[in-house]
């Protein structure tokens, strides 16, 4: 009973902060619902024993995707009249998005009710007496371990990428040099005077 | 406990009443803890500073951080007419809360774990991601620059040095074959030729618990890291708009948050609750009062460091960060899990 009850709990809460994400006007707030969201989805991945992509999920969205969002739209100074002025050319296009997408969740409904696919089958991949994260181990190190491997060299190609895109050099910039600061002495950088009375002191 | 509330309830109820036992079982001491080592901090930093500390109320200034809790509790609560309010005043509370939840799968004792899940550490490192969100929101929410400024330092600065700690958590996990906090306790038993109860001393290992314990305190802000509260430059940084028992949960979460980078330390590296040396006779001692030693002995360290180091400059805090801890534990990822191929998984 208590599983139903926060299976119920979690699913409206990431209908609900899914719909808020696109409803709410302040856009750090939408970024907000947003991070409910990816939350109580984890909760539903919890509850269906996939622990291990429940925790990732926090760990890579909540905690390091939404909060570059977060920057992002706390840095931006956004106008809200002219965000809502494309509203009536769009909005066609956002019908029809909406047909699709709801087309595609009733075909789905379908097939899952036809059984075609016998996906009920695979309701427990987990193979009995390995935790989630061995079983997942197992996989992705044996059987698929070239995809992997070609899905790391894909996000490294992207990173180096980014950085190659966003780099800029400018001139005029004065570094750190952390090994000259650290061979620096006191005898270096200060002299001890004894001026006498009535005498300057020069430098 | 469970079974003990199956004899008049049927066992959901039992389960949900002994869980919230359990909780409050382990959040009511944690609460006395952070207020008594909010007063010990003080007191080590006096006295490291030739001063006497608080020494006024109760016998030698022990209850002085409880009159600060009721001083607090009394004042106004003051909400900034420009500021975003709701996000203001849930901004504390949600440093406060994620400070309290990781200790959900922190082990106590051989039994004494409230949530014994199989990826312990995945959850500490998930929960730990989520406390910069207090801090990022009470800086924008309040709507003043130097809050602001705060936030984005916080921000930067714990996501840099998470980055690190998880590779350190790569290196512990490896070692011990699980994301579980118990096995991850266990597995340290009879480390170094079956004497010491703990890894931290492992050549291996000894690198990355330097790391964690450094990398520790950046992640708490705590001195000399603190530049999200800079008071020379950013006068409180988030917490400069907030007062009464907002301002205080920040306290609260903060040195929660201190308290439980302790036991991390303690848990991860030398032994959690196990006695420190494979010895029958101090198996007889609780192992929470292992625990409570090593976590008061880490504390011990994290004062010393405040009171003694001075703070770091930010380009400094970013290259200690990303130019030495990362590589550094990326290296050790590749050297601890090529040493259990040769020595333990091999062939």
């Amino acid at each position: 009973m208590i599983q139903t009850l926060a299976f119920y709990l979690f699913a409206i809460l990431v209908v609900a902060s899914g719909a808020l994400t696109i409803l709410s006007r302040n856009p750090v707030h939408s970024v907000l619902w947003l991070i409910m969201a990816f939350f109580n989805a984890a909760g539903l991945m919890v509850l269906v024993g996939a622990e291990f992509i429940a925790m990732l999920l926090v760990i890579v969205y909540v905690g390091a995707v939404a909060v570059l969002f977060l920057f992002v739209v706390m840095m931006l100074d956004i106008d809200f009249a002219e965000l809502r002025s494309g509203f009536a050319r769009y909005w066609p296009f956002g019908v029809a998005l909406v047909l699709v997408l709801g087309s595609e969740m009733v075909i789905a409904g379908g097939a899952w009710e036809a059984g075609g696919l016998q996906l009920a089958r695979r309701a427990a991949p987990t193979p009995a007496g390995m935790s989630n994260i061995q079983a997942l181990g197992a996989l992705i190190y044996s059987r698929y371990l070239y995809v992997f491997e070609g899905a790391g060299l894909v996000l490294l190609v992207a990173m180096i990428g980014a950085i190659v895109l966003t780099h800029r050099a400018r001139g005029g910039v004065r570094g750190q040099k952390v090994a000259r600061q650290n061979q620096r002495r006191p005898q270096d950088a200060i002299k001890l005077v004894d001026p006498a009375v009535g005498q300057g002191v020069s430098l | 406990m469970i079974s003990w509330f199956t004899g008049f309830l049927p066992y959901e109820g039992a389960w949900f009443v002994a869980t919230i036992i359990d909780i409050l079982v382990i959040a009511l001491p944690l609460m006395l803890a952070v207020a008594m080592i909010i007063y010990a901090d003080r007191k080590i930093w006096a006295a490291m500073a030739l001063r006497r500390g608080p020494n006024v109320v109760g016998p030698f200034g022990l209850l002085q951080s409880f009159a600060d809790g009721l001083k607090v509790f009394l004042k106004e609560t003051i909400v900034p007419s420009s500021a975003n309010r709701g996000l203001f005043l849930i901004a504390p509370i949600i440093t406060f809360t994620v400070a309290l939840v990781a200790w959900a799968v922190i082990p106590f004792g051989a039994r004494a774990v409230l949530a014994d899940i199989n990826v312990g550490l995945l959850y500490i490192l998930a929960v730990s991601s989520l406390g910069v969100y207090g801090v990022v929101l009470a800086g924008w929410s309040s709507n003043s620059k130097y809050p602001f400024y705060s936030a984005i330092r916080a921000a930067a600065q714990m996501v840099s040095y998470e980055v690190s700690i998880g590779f350190v958590l790569v290196t512990v996990v490896l070692w011990a074959g699980s994301f579980n906090m118990q096995t991850i306790v266990l597995a340290q038993k009879g480390e170094i030729l079956g004497l010491f109860n703990f890894n931290g001393l492992n050549p291996l290992l000894f690198p990355m618990s330097v790391v964690f314990l450094i990398s520790s305190m950046a992640e708490t802000a705590r001195a000399p890291f603190d530049l999200t509260e800079a008071e020379s430059e950013l006068v409180a940084g988030y917490q400069t708009e907030y007062s009464s028992m907002s301002f205080a949960l920040f306290w609260l979460g903060e040195y929660g948050n201190v308290l439980l980078m302790c036991a991390l330390n303690a848990t991860l590296f030398w032994g959690g609750w196990l006695p420190p040396i494979d010895w029958a006779p101090l198996y007889y001692v609780p192992g929470i009062i292992w625990l409570f030693a090593k976590i008061l002995a880490f504390f011990f360290i994290f004062s010393w460091v405040k009171a003694t180091v001075p703070r770091y400059r930010y380009d400094q805090l970013m290259r200690l960060g990303w130019k030495i801890f990362l590589p550094l534990s990326l290296l050790w990822v590749f050297l601890v899990s090529g040493w259990l191929m040769l020595t333990r998984y091999g062939a």
